[in-house]
């Protein structure tokens, strides 16, 4: 099997009935999307697949053979957040983030279809099955609004690896 | 053990693998088989893929809607209006919904915390016919009966219902929050002169159910002549008792008959 993930073509070897979650974590090491409720429920490990969000959990890898498919790893550029996610940021739409990356995930698909500013309506149907226990909703629907009118200060205070330090990135970035 | 994956690509080679259905788990979605095989509840030796199988089309054969048993659920709720729209947009969230699928979610087993199967109700309403295959072949027969039946040996290719002017009505209960369970669904619908009138109800017992005593009385204090609601950890059987007549009640009123 082959999956293309941010981007990248890679061979897959786990079995056929593996959830695509545990490919992405286990065998490519992608750990943005997490495993939380593991029964489609908590919307933390969704992903993106051909573009559209899906419940990694509840995705066969036999079923997406082939699929190109999104991570957080694969938003923004280099060094620079995605507009969603410089939202987040900007908004302290996020407390412990545990459910960060799946709503991330989502509000990017969703402006990406809207192609210009979504209403607090679409949010809340494109988000209703992400959970967040400890923030509450409000600052990540009101950061979702702002990405999508393109309402987003540049983040200058991003951390970076000092001298000696060795670089990190993330797997499954972009080359 | 790794499952020996079988993914046909024609609708006739699925048919021929699923034979009589004997040690072969089918796998539609996944979105409730995936989970149980991820924790081991499930380990299936056999497992037939069908998203390859080319059944997951939507089409118009004369007055017949014919819904493949791999139409993602989402693609019905995204269609404009009608009694399996208004139903299928509350099977859980859209992300799910990209993943279920129509065939799975008439055939999948009863659960035991929730009721599954809502598309139950408004395919009853409908007057809907399943086609599937198995020991003895394929056959299509009213949903209602494949629901009663013994589902466990069947391979659900499509479900198909008439088109026709119709009057239809959907109330029902849930929990405020997307991928809550239904606690009951009720659909109705009739033709306008009032004949034809069928009503399913979903959520409230292990399959979904057709309301033929109250089709024939009009008379919704008849729903538990039809239906005997079950405790699951959604809502309590009493419950589901003292707010079934309402709701069909409700949905009856809707359908404003002569």
């Amino acid at each position: 099997m082959r999956l293309i993930v941010n981007g990248v073509e890679l061979d897959v070897v786990s079995a056929p009935l593996t959830p695509l979650l545990h490919v992405l974590r286990d065998e490519l090491d992608i750990t943005s999307p997490k495993a939380g409720c593991q029964q489609g429920g908590c919307g933390t490990c969704t992903v993106l697949v051909d573009g559209e969000p899906r419940r990694s959990c509840l995705t066969a890898v036999a079923a997406v053979d082939g699929a190109s498919i999104t991570t957080v790893e694969g938003l923004g550029d280099r060094g620079e957040l995605s507009p969603v996610q410089a939202a987040f940021h900007n908004h302290y739409a996020a407390q412990c983030g545990f459910c960060t990356p799946g709503m991330v995930v989502a509000a990017t698909a969703l402006i990406e279809r809207a192609g210009g500013p979504v209403e607090r309506g679409d949010v809340l149907e494109a988000l209703g099955g992400h959970y967040c226990r400890c923030t509450g909703y409000v600052k990540i629907v009101d950061a979702v609004i702002a990405a999508s009118r393109g309402e987003v200060e540049k983040i200058d205070d991003l951390p970076v690896s000092e001298a000696g330090e060795p670089e990190v990135t993330p797997k499954g970035s972009p080359a | 053990m790794t499952a020996d994956v079988l993914v046909p690509t024609s609708a006739d080679e699925a048919v021929s693998l699923y034979g009589d259905g004997g040690g072969i788990t089918v796998f539609a979605g996944g979105t409730i088989l995936l989970p149980e095989i991820a924790v081991g509840r499930e380990k299936p030796e056999r497992a037939l893929m069908l998203h390859r199988a080319g059944l997951d089309t939507v089409r118009v054969d004369g007055d017949t809607v014919v819904i493949g048993a791999m139409v993602p659920i989402a693609a019905l709720a995204d269609a404009d209006g009608g009694v399996l729209a208004s139903v299928a947009r509350h099977v859980g969230d859209g992300e799910v919904r990209r993943t279920a699928t129509v065939g799975g979610n008439i055939a999948a087993p009863a659960a035991a915390d929730a009721q599954r199967g809502d598309l139950g109700a408004p395919l009853i309403a409908l007057g809907a016919r399943v086609r599937s295959t198995g020991a003895g072949g394929e056959r299509i027969e009213p949903i209602e009966e494949f629901l009663a039946g013994d589902r466990a040996g069947r391979l659900v290719l499509d479900v198909q219902y008439d088109r026709f002017e119709r009057r239809s009505s959907t109330t029902g209960l849930r929990r405020r929050h997307a991928k809550s369970f239904s606690i009951a669904t009720v659909v109705a619908c009739a033709r306008p002169d009032g004949s034809d009138l069928r009503i399913g109800v979903s959520g409230v017992a292990p399959t979904a159910v057709r309301l033929r005593a109250v089709e024939q009385s009009r008379d919704a204090g008849d729903v538990l002549r039809d239906v005997d609601p079950i405790d699951d950890a959604v809502a309590s059987a009493a419950y589901r008792r003292a707010v079934l007549p309402k709701l069909v009640r409700e949905a009856l009123d809707q359908l404003e008959l002569p």
